[in-house]
């Protein structure tokens, strides 16, 4: 019972990170189609800066909970910075471009972001400064940290945020109506490329939040490790449906939590035969199984077939 | 069809041309060998990859299916030939069982993929193919344990060369006076096998069911009202891409007499189906520039930049490695800038696309 609650509560924490990371994909893909593959450096760009300025300010002596702001703040508006960049270089000059180019200009700036990444801050993991203090809480068996509660209440928080930004604001009207006829919506006033710009750069900030975040879960930044992570998000926007933002969360949850099952089961389930490095595994046979049932995925309404 | 308008095939109509381009290809293991067997293995790759680009060409460039895990198939090509022509379990069974035993497995999983995902459409097809390729890899990585079939990251090594009786294709031999080694030969190999896909790619490209991969590119719902079995003509461009996948990595396998799982990563899948798009989606001649261009870049740039930065800087700055995929992800962006169709692509395509744009 105790596995059962503890792999639950991680992947209740992981989902929360994949949910965040994978509302960047779904926000971008709702409005103008685009799989943003670059999306995934752009989370770990945001680590990587946080861990910078964190390490920077860990001999200042300010209390640790401001540093971690800081970097948080840093991080956060480095991302956006980039995400309106990366919007208005790359991928606003391909607008009405055939589907498969800008996804190609996606992939060459996702390397491209990765390799500057690298020679910025070398091959070598990074270790995040011990600045909290950690906490074990222990419920039933099943143990968790002051860290974990954390990254969950802020990514509620901040989706919270998202909702009523997207819901009861004009800049989110306009982006609803983007997202439904973008030709309409430009009829109707809207600023079509504000809207996209606005788009990839609250996408980007989720982004940096939640490289802050699995940069203090794991407590290491690598260059690489943008790629899986933004993979398993983007896996998640899928599997709730994309272009969908509450389907994005569900998803990012489910898949979370989906995964920790897994790789703490998988060894019961199989005898054996197969042990948890085949954790990646379930995260795709969860998806291809979701969407040969539902293929709009979870939450993903029933599109019209169109061409 | 047997009607007064008789075509003319391509080579009829540009022997010229053909001839050229055949002297060209006679020569250039020659000069590669120049710079030594080096190059020759780059341009053995390069004609590799055109073979893959032209089989996911079917895929995404005729029937516009969006595949991004047609490494899986080249992975089960290889490790095919890797099984049976290795020490690792003791089978020594000769190349022309395996390559057409290899494509016919790849086929198979060709279906197995295609068959539950054909319902899916653009990118929630892409996201499972994606799947499925890490799926295989993380298998191939894993299944070395209880029982030792792939040998994990380790990967197989000793695998049997391409062998014609006394004729091995990993040795040096002199043929009529000429000295030829034996990347030289799988270079000739690899020509006779690309020429073989580009034949069927021209053919399928104007046949009934070329015309049937591009109605259903075009408009899946008008397609199927016509009359053309989506389904099966669908399955049908998987399967065909599969094989064509399947036997490159054989050819791999024999090639390189070494595969592991990182050969066939995701990165892999991505870098094939960019030689496609940056060529010229569905256009075979751009495809195969593409697929010489991305294949050459990497390695010009290997062999460019440290010089260069020598010279420029006296020494290292950057490290060069990240520098050569940074410029390698750059030229990428900066040739769909500037040219969002492809480098070469065919006019009737760059037609329809200005005319689609929304």
């Amino acid at each position: 019972m105790d596995t059962l609650l503890q792999q639950l509560i991680n992947g209740l924490t992981l989902g929360a990170v994949y949910a965040l990371v994978a509302l960047g994909y779904t926000m971008v893909y709702g409005i103008i189609g685009l799989i943003n593959f670059a999306h995934g450096e752009v989370v770990m760009i945001g680590t990587m800066v946080a861990f910078t300025v964190i390490v920077a300010l860990a001999g200042s002596g300010l209390p640790p909970l401001l540093v971690l702001s800081i970097g948080l703040a840093v991080a956060v508006v480095v991302c956006m910075a980039l995400g309106w960049s990366l919007e208005r270089v790359a991928y606003r000059p391909l607008r009405g471009a055939p589907r498969l180019t800008p996804l190609i200009t996606a992939i060459g700036m996702s390397m491209v972001l990765q390799n500057v990444a690298m020679i910025i801050w070398g091959r070598n993991y990074i270790t995040f400064p011990p600045m909290i203090t950690k906490h074990i809480y222990s419920v039933g068996g099943a143990t968790f940290t002051n860290v974990q509660v954390a990254i969950v209440s802020l990514a509620a928080l901040v989706m919270m945020a998202l909702i009523y930004l997207v819901h009861r604001t004009r800049i989110g009207m306009a982006m609803r109506a983007t997202a439904q006829n973008p030709h309409v919506a430009s009829l109707m006033g809207v600023d079509i490329n504000r809207v996209i710009a606005m788009a990839f750069v609250i996408g980007s900030a989720l982004g940096a939040v939640a490289g802050c975040m699995v940069g203090s879960y794991y407590e290491i930044a690598h260059y690489q490790m943008g790629f899986m992570l933004g993979l398993k998000a983007f896996t998640a926007a899928v599997l709730g449906g994309i272009g969908n933002l509450a389907g994005a969360m569900a998803g990012g949850l489910l898949l979370g939590v989906i995964e920790a099952l897994g790789a703490g089961y998988i060894g019961q389930l199989t005898g054996d035969f197969l042990g948890s490095h085949y954790q990646d595994i379930f995260a795709f046979i969860v998806l291809i199984i979701v969407l040969m049932f539902r293929p709009s995925g979870l939450f993903g309404e029933r599109e019209g077939d169109r061409a | 069809m047997n009607g007064s308008r008789k075509k003319s095939l391509p080579w009829q109509r540009h022997w010229l041309g053909v001839l050229l381009v055949g002297a060209v290809l006679l020569a250039v293991p020659f000069v590669a060998a120049l710079g030594g067997q080096a190059w020759v293995r780059i341009a053995n790759f390069a004609i590799l990859y055109v073979f893959l680009a032209l089989g996911l060409n079917i895929v995404v460039g005729y029937a516009g299916l969006l595949d991004l895990g047609y490494v899986a198939f080249y992975a089960v090509g290889a490790y095919v030939y890797a099984l049976l022509a290795s020490p690792h379990f003791g089978v020594h069974l000769p190349f022309w069982v395996i390559l057409p035993l290899g494509a016919a497995i790849a086929c198979l999983f060709g279906m197995l993929l295609g068959a539950p995902t054909l319902k899916l459409r653009g990118d929630y097809l892409a996201i499972v193919t994606l799947g499925f390729g890490e799926i295989i890899r993380i298998f191939l990585n894993n299944l070395n344990a209880p029982i030792n079939v792939t040998n994990g990251a380790q990967g197989i090594t000793l695998i049997d060369p391409i062998e014609i009786g006394d004729f091995s294709f990993a040795a040096t031999s002199t043929i009529l006076g000429v000295e030829i080694s034996g990347p030289q030969k799988y270079y000739f190999l690899l020509v006779a096998l690309a020429i073989l896909v580009i034949i069927v790619n021209v053919r399928l490209q104007d046949s009934r069911i070329g015309r049937a991969w591009q109605a259903i590119r075009e408009d899946e719902v008008a397609a199927k009202a016509c009359g053309i079995n989506t389904r099966n003509i669908k399955l049908l461009a998987f399967a065909m891409g599969a094989s064509f996948g399947g036997v490159a990595g054989g050819v791999f396998s024999a090639m390189q007499g070494f595969v592991s799982p990182e050969s066939f990563s995701l990165m892999e899948s991505i870098t094939i189906l960019a030689m496609v798009v940056l060529g010229g989606m569905g256009h075979i001649p751009g495809v195969i520039l593409g697929a010489v261009l991305l294949t050459a870049l990497p390695e010009v740039l290997r062999y460019g930049i440290e010089p260069l930065q020598d010279a420029v800087f006296g020494r290292m700055i950057i490290d060069p490695e990240s520098l050569r995929m940074l410029i390698f992800g750059l030229a990428l962006v900066l040739v769909m800038r500037f040219r969002p169709a492809g480098l070469w692509p065919s006019p009737q395509r760059r037609r329809e696309l200005a005319e689609s744009s929304d």
